[in-house]
């Protein structure tokens, strides 16, 4: 069969990024491994249900997610949100534009400000129903629609689960930058006001 | 240049995810642009986020795969396959 081979070589292609994605899921490497294993199997085994044409890279990770949530989510029922705090619009970014000191090469002092591995535990440290959200949209690039698919959630809940998200790793961000001295905590940081007025919209 | 007040500057940055998110219909989107075009303070907000946007991609894209997982995707590809192949 011809075309299901043609499958094979094209999926290949993603094995890199559907790893690195199950590794921001599962946080360890045997448990990544693993899933995007049960990916391939699944995706193989169901590729009677691809419909040529459409997004193969989209298919591959609404399989990944389903997989995960169905083998890990079962370990944790309850909805978590613990660790998410009510954190202000623009956080990051108010505490971060005082230190703007004139010859900011964009791109370069934020990209050093921050490690791959400090990025990669903010993201991780997000309670799963806010990460999945952010690592489809943040580091995949997928659209509302395709991730409102994929979690089988309204578009309404997976953009207010992003804004949410992205808030708490921004955070996140900020308090790794400061402890490592490269943002002088404080500055900025007057008051840790709340004035989020998200609600899920489940 | 239009002047800039805190109702335009408050809804230009309430649709700032979805501005970066390419989520916005074209009207909307250009509403945006016309603001930024005259708001520096709006406009250093946004070249904020698009680039913190794209360092947490870039930066959540650097694992290395196990170096067996390859060959043991392409035995799933090996199962359960009909015969006729």
């Amino acid at each position: 069969m011809a075309e299901r081979d043609d499958f094979a070589d094209q999926a290949m292609q993603f094995a890199p990024q559907l790893y690195s994605a199950a590794m921001r899921l599962t946080r360890n490497s045997a448990d990544a491994e693993d899933l995007v294993q049960d990916t391939y199997l699944r995706a193989w085994r169901s590729f009677n249900t691809f419909q040529d044409g459409t997004n193969l890279r989209a298919w591959l990770y609404r399989i990944l997610t389903n997989s995960f949530i169905n083998k890990y989510r079962a370990k944790q029922r309850r909805p978590d949100e613990t660790g998410m705090d009510n954190i202000e619009d623009l956080y990051l970014y108010k505490r971060m534009s005082t230190l703007d000191n004139g010859s900011r090469s964009a791109e370069d002092t934020m990209f050093e400000l921050f490690t791959d591995d400090e990025v990669k535990q903010a993201l991780e440290t997000l309670p799963e129903n806010f990460r999945l959200p952010v690592l489809l949209a943040d580091v995949e690039g997928f659209a509302y629609k395709e991730i409102a698919e994929m979690l089988e959630i309204p578009v309404g809940t997976v953009m207010s689960r992003l804004h949410r998200g992205r808030k708490q790793m921004h955070k996140l961000l900020y308090d790794f930058a400061s402890e490592r001295g490269l943002i002088t905590s404080g500055a900025g940081s007057s008051s840790d006001s709340t004035t989020t007025t998200d609600s899920e919209h489940d | 240049m239009t002047e800039c007040n805190a109702t335009d500057c408050n809804e230009t940055l309430r649709e700032l995810e979805q501005f970066l998110d390419h989520e916005l219909s074209d009207g909307a989107r250009q509403t945006i642009h016309h603001h930024l075009d005259g708001c520096p303070d709006c406009l250093q907000a946004f070249d904020f986020h698009a680039e913190l946007k794209m360092v947490i991609a870039a930066k959540c894209h650097t694992d290395q795969m196990p170096p067996g997982l390859l060959a043991k995707i392409e035995q799933c590809f090996g199962t359960d396959v009909d015969t006729t192949s």
